[in-house]
């Protein structure tokens, strides 16, 4: 049987790829990779996103550098009661009860600890929202000023919020505090409007000893990953089952 | 055709009523974008992201200050953010003749992070600030940019380090051991046999602080002819001590 002749011959098929080849390439240049980038940006979709962070306690100099860079990235108060991240010192004696000091948030750095008490441990511990995953803070908002995000994080609504602290009493972690100038809650977004930008949250950024590892849950390549896989880490008071998404590794049983 | 009760028309219209009083009142409460991803304003999500960036990131940093980038990477400040020290550098980036960081030359910002605290990591560098070249600000001596110890112990400090470090807070602390004590030369490699010269005379603290002294006017003066004049001044005096009195 003979065979059918293919419609297009392998010479024409050349020759009209060479004809074409000028408009392929000038096409390359016309899309310059600053516009790819831009469009990426723009293409940004909540839903691939779920943000969480880690927290190494062995690294933490308690320097307050990040509870600083917070109040200047996100204009909170420089009042001693407003913070959307502060560090705590523990100090715990050979028998009884840890002590837990946090003047002005860790700003100003600590004094010195009582030499005359006898002390087995001393670290440093950051806190902030929780992000839980199960937040009581949303369950509780009588307006729905308080929600999660797509992206994973919890997020207060200032011109929606009635200032009715409800919110604020729920949280176990205590990491809300009524702006005193909106009367509204606030508290740490993870700093939502640089991480949508693909930057890292403030604290993080200004950590110097990169204590803090900001990443997403379930991504192979964050470092959030590689954190959580080489570490033993802890989550503040896990048997409230709000499932919260900042991860404590160094971290022993007095911290709560 | 059965006839509507008559009591059902005035309910009907007080319910159509109110039901339209509803509607308006939900059109005009419940905020535009509310309950389009879940029970709140999705708009919110937007205006919590164009809030403004105050703190650039450190890689932006190296566009400019490659130089300095390069350096830092290959010491040990090289996982600190430029903006730790150097504070918030947003509008630096956009206008950069307009806004200049800052430049932080005093002591207290190294201590921030490197003073001495009970809680932090051991091995950690600390320094005790009271006893660490007390005064003096830390880029006399270190480049915060190639973090390194400035010098190994060396001349008298390498064996006397105690005298050193009290000598360091003491008012002397700008005077070199030489100024009083005569040193052979070969008193570094053989100490035992070569030895230093602790000071003999009176005369020679007279240098600064007698009254005829011709030194500034800072220096506590003492009549040194009629001052115990049977005694050492360091009989009573001890020169390296801090309240050296």
């Amino acid at each position: 049987m003979e065979q059918d002749k293919p419609k297009i011959q392998r010479r024409d098929f050349l020759r009209s790829c060479f004809k074409k080849l000028p408009v392929l390439v000038s096409a390359a240049y016309i899309i310059s990779p600053d516009e790819l980038l831009a469009s990426a940006s723009d293409d940004y979709n909540p839903d691939e996103h779920n943000y969480a962070m880690g927290i190494s306690i062995h690294k933490c100099i308690g320097c307050g550098r990040c509870a600083d860079a917070c109040k200047t990235e996100n204009k909170v108060p420089r009042d001693e009661h407003f913070f959307r991240t502060w560090i705590e010192r523990y100090i715990i004696p050979p028998d009884g009860e840890a002590e837990v000091d946090s003047p002005n948030g860790g700003i100003d750095g600590f004094p010195k600890a009582d030499e005359k008490k006898e002390i087995l441990r001393t670290y440093f511990v950051p806190k902030l929202c929780n992000h839980c995953e199960n937040p009581p803070c949303v369950q509780v908002c009588p307006v729905g000023a308080t929600y999660t995000s797509r992206d994973g994080v919890v997020l207060v609504d200032s011109s929606y919020c009635v200032g009715c602290r409800y919110c604020i009493q729920a949280c176990p972690y205590g990491a809300r505090y009524l702006h005193p100038e909106t009367h509204t809650a606030d508290k740490c977004t993870f700093c939502y409007h640089r991480i949508v930008k693909g930057m890292r949250p403030a604290c993080v950024e200004v950590c110097p000893t990169q204590a803090r590892v900001f990443g997403e849950i379930g991504k192979r390549n964050s470092p959030l990953h590689r954190f959580i896989r080489f570490n033993d880490t802890i989550v503040l008071k896990q048997w409230l089952n709000t499932k919260p998404k900042v991860y404590y590794s160094g971290a022993d049983g007095e911290v709560r | 055709m059965k006839k509507v009760p008559q009591q059902i028309i005035p309910l009907a219209i007080i319910f159509i009523v109110a039901i339209a009083a509803l509607v308006t009142a939900r059109h005009f409460f419940v905020p535009e974008t509310f309950g389009d991803y879940g029970h709140y304003r999705a708009a919110s999500v937007d205006e919590i992201a164009s809030q403004e960036v105050v703190y650039a990131g450190s890689i932006i940093c190296n566009d400019c200050h490659d130089d300095i980038y390069e350096t830092k990477m290959n010491f040990d400040h090289r996982g600190v953010s430029c903006e730790v020290c150097h504070g918030p550098a947003m509008a630096h980036t956009e206008e950069p003749d307009e806004y200049t960081p800052r430049i932080p030359r005093i002591r207290n910002q190294c201590t921030i992070c490197h003073g001495y605290n009970s809680a932090r990591p051991s091995g950690f560098p600390q320094v005790v600030e009271e006893v660490h070249n007390p005064g003096r600000p830390c880029l006399e001596c270190h480049n915060p940019h190639k973090p390194l110890l400035p010098r190994a112990p060396q001349a008298c400090d390498a064996c006397h380090r105690e005298i050193a470090l009290q000598k360091a807070v003491s008012h002397h602390t700008s005077l070199e051991c030489k100024t009083c004590h005569d040193a052979p030369p070969d008193h570094m490699s053989n100490p035992r046999f070569a030895r230093a010269q602790k000071p003999t005379s009176r005369a020679l603290c007279g240098k600064c602080h007698d009254t005829e002294a011709d030194v500034s006017r800072g220096i506590p003066r003492i009549k040194l002819a009629t001052h115990n004049e049977n005694y050492l001044c360091w009989d009573c005096h001890y020169p390296h001590h801090p309240e050296a009195r």
